[in-house]
């Protein structure tokens, strides 16, 4: 029955197909395009005459005598001090995660498992605190954080950061510790643990599923925001999203265009190997209380 | 679990939440009600072999004196609501007793900087949400079909667009669209109109920015729809196929309708994502004909002489206001889960 139920028809499956290579070319053709030209001069990648240039590299061949050159990211990684945005982000990023997993497991536990009704205003709280356009509490930090002359470093960034992880972590976590049964901790309470004993060796074994979402979700958030980076840090310490920006601000210095190229290559590259691997964990957080309605 | 076991788990991440959520929501409150100091200005004589003329140039001492005992400004109540850059009250009233027609005072009115971002902010976030719900749901059937050995892969390629962060995606479809790019080069080429680009109208470059949000935002609605769609009752389907229904049909009157729920689910997170839309008018630099609510914030943060903390305050109160209109269902829709819950 199932079998004959789903079988296809050719149109269907020549139409879904037709359908499926364009959607695909659609959404990672520009990336393509982008990696492709990364390895140009700009006046191929941007070129006013032919756009076939970008594809033979006419001007790069004539500017560096080859037909691919890495100018743009040796040039980037040197001079455009890419390095360094590089160095911030990683540790932005692993500060964001750790901190917001350690403080976002301990609340969600305690939320998954009191039966108070606190905990669902608790929730809703969060809910709210996670719709908030993250440029209006930027819009609130900034002047308190200049008067207590904490503003630019990378330190409040990443306190900011988990902050605004939270609500999103939390309630990601709470739904994944519903799924743990109850009766695993009891029995542990039972026998004679506390609260925070049964969470370190009962729950902490088996939470990693839910926890590497969790996770993956925050690395996200980390190493691709831009409000809050561009605004609370200061140019030295500037991540690499907000470099990429001011590369482009200064256009005026010819080649800073091809800068920002490259280095949306470098930014874009290990994010993408990263959800590749993690492609699984990604999809069901997504899906996460948005399935069951 | 016990008041206080709890108290201790959740204390980090509510001191975190509180510190520098709650409180800067606060905050920005607070100085949407001040305004930035005024200059104090005092008269200087030049005299020079031709005579003496007088100047008024501003005291920077006693400026700084006033900024250094008063750094978030003085007291303004909420004169920066109703000003010419926020609500415009003045401006509207007087529009409307000097209007000759309806289609006048619209134009004076939606040429208000406030009003214009938040018709922009507004059309982005109706004119993004339909198209995507609906790609998604395509995109997700068709994938749905394929073999099994082939979804890790184009499930793969599908979600890129919304990995990105907004800047880097906006910034690679710009340089395609832009009139040196690929796309841009080709279209002029291909209208022989070598003054069409994206910046040529408004119009094109909005369509632009939407364009953009439906390949930013479909990914998502695609996840979605593609997990709900594995939770499709099969019996159902089984038994309109034996009754005859087509394979359109079944899709119409059996998936659809399992997915209702969804697809609201989507919509309300889209809209609410899409009304805090500022980084693709960076990425496509579109300040120019486009501007939203969040990048007018950002705009004040941004201002070369000095921070406009008011005027940034103000719209930040005025943007959360608009998010909890959006919110509203979210929460009325938790809230009832909860109860059905317990």
């Amino acid at each position: 029955m199932n079998q004959t139920i789903n079988k296809y028809s050719k149109q269907i499956i020549i139409v879904n197909s037709i359908f499926i290579l364009f959607w695909l070319t659609i959404s990672i053709f520009p990336f393509i395009w982008t990696l492709w030209g990364s390895f140009k001069v700009k006046a191929d990648f941007f070129s006013r005459a032919d756009w076939t240039y970008a594809l033979s590299g006419f001007n790069t061949l004539i500017e560096t005598g080859a037909t691919t050159t890495f100018k743009a990211y040796l040039e980037s990684w040197t001079e455009g001090e890419f390095g360094r945005a590089t160095m911030n982000t990683m540790i932005v990023t692993v500060s964001v995660v750790s901190i917001s997993l350690f403080l976002g497991t301990l609340g969600a536990y305690a939320l998954s498992r009191s039966t108070f009704k606190y905990t669902f205003y608790i929730l809703i709280i969060a809910l709210i605190f996670r719709a908030m356009p993250h440029i209006t509490l930027v819009s609130g930090y900034l002047f308190p954080f200049f008067q207590l002359n904490i503003w630019g470093i990378l330190p409040t960034t990443i306190i900011v950061l988990v902050a605004i992880n939270q609500p999103f972590t939390l309630w990601l976590l709470y739904s994944f510790f519903k799924t743990v049964p109850k009766e695993l901790d009891e029995s542990a309470l039972i026998d004679g643990c506390s609260y925070f004993q049964a969470f370190r060796y009962i729950i902490m074994p088996v939470m990693w599923p839910g926890v590497v979402t969790a996770g993956l979700f925050s690395m996200m958030l980390a190493y691709n925001d831009f409000t809050v980076t561009a605004l609370l840090l200061n140019q030295q310490n500037y991540t690499m999203v907000p470099k990429i920006n001011a590369y482009l601000g200064t256009v005026e210095y010819g080649g800073n265009y091809m800068w920002a190229v490259s280095s949306v290559v470098s930014a874009t590259a290990p994010l993408f190997m990263i959800i590749w691997f993690f492609q699984r964990q990604l999809i069901s957080g997504l899906t996460a209380g948005a399935v069951k309605g | 679990m016990p008041h206080r076991t709890f108290f201790w788990f959740i204390l980090p991440t509510a001191l975190a939440m509180i510190l520098f959520i709650g409180l800067p929501i606060v905050s920005s409150f607070f100085q949407s009600l001040h305004i930035e100091n005024e200059q104090v200005l005092m008269e200087v004589e030049n005299c020079d072999p031709f005579g003496c003329t007088t100047n008024v140039r501003v005291d920077v001492e006693a400026t700084e004196k006033i900024e250094a005992e008063n750094p978030l400004g003085r007291f303004n109540g909420f004169g920066t609501y109703t000003d010419r850059n926020h609500l415009a009250f003045d401006e509207i009233i007087e529009a409307w007793d000097n209007k000759s027609s309806i289609g006048e005072f619209k134009d004076i009115v939606l040429n208000l900087p406030f009003y214009k971002a938040l018709l922009f902010t507004l059309t982005f976030c109706f004119a993004v949400t339909p198209p995507v719900i609906v790609l998604g749901f395509i995109v997700a059937l068709s994938v749905n079909t394929l073999a099994k050995s082939l979804k890790g892969l184009i499930v793969f390629g599908t979600i890129l667009p919304m990995i990105v962060t907004p800047l880097i995606g906006s910034l690679v479809l710009f340089w395609m669209i832009d009139s040196q790019g690929i796309i841009g080069a080709s279209i002029q080429i291909l209208f022989d109109d070598p003054n069409l680009s994206l910046k040529a109208s408004s119009n094109l470059t909005w369509i632009t920015l939407i364009i953009y949000g439906i390949w930013h935002n479909t990914p998502f609605a695609f996840v979605v729809f593609y997990a709900a769609l594995q939770t499709v009752p099969q019996d159902p389907l089984e038994a309109a196929y034996i009754d005859g229904a087509t394979r359109f049909e079944r899709v119409r009157f059996i998936v659809i309708p399992h997915l209702y729920p969804v697809a609201t689910f989507i919509m309300l997170i889209c809209l609410m994502d899409n009304f805090r839309v500022f980084e693709p008018i960076i990425g496509f630099s579109a300040e120019g004909v486009a501007q939203s609510l969040s990048w007018m914030i950002y705009q004040d943060l941004r201002n070369e002489n000095k921070m406009l903390f008011g005027s940034a305050g103000a719209t930040s109160m005025l943007t959360i206001l608009g998010i909890a209109f959006l919110l509203t269902p979210v929460l009325i829709r938790t809230w009832k889960e909860f109860k059905t819950e317990r």
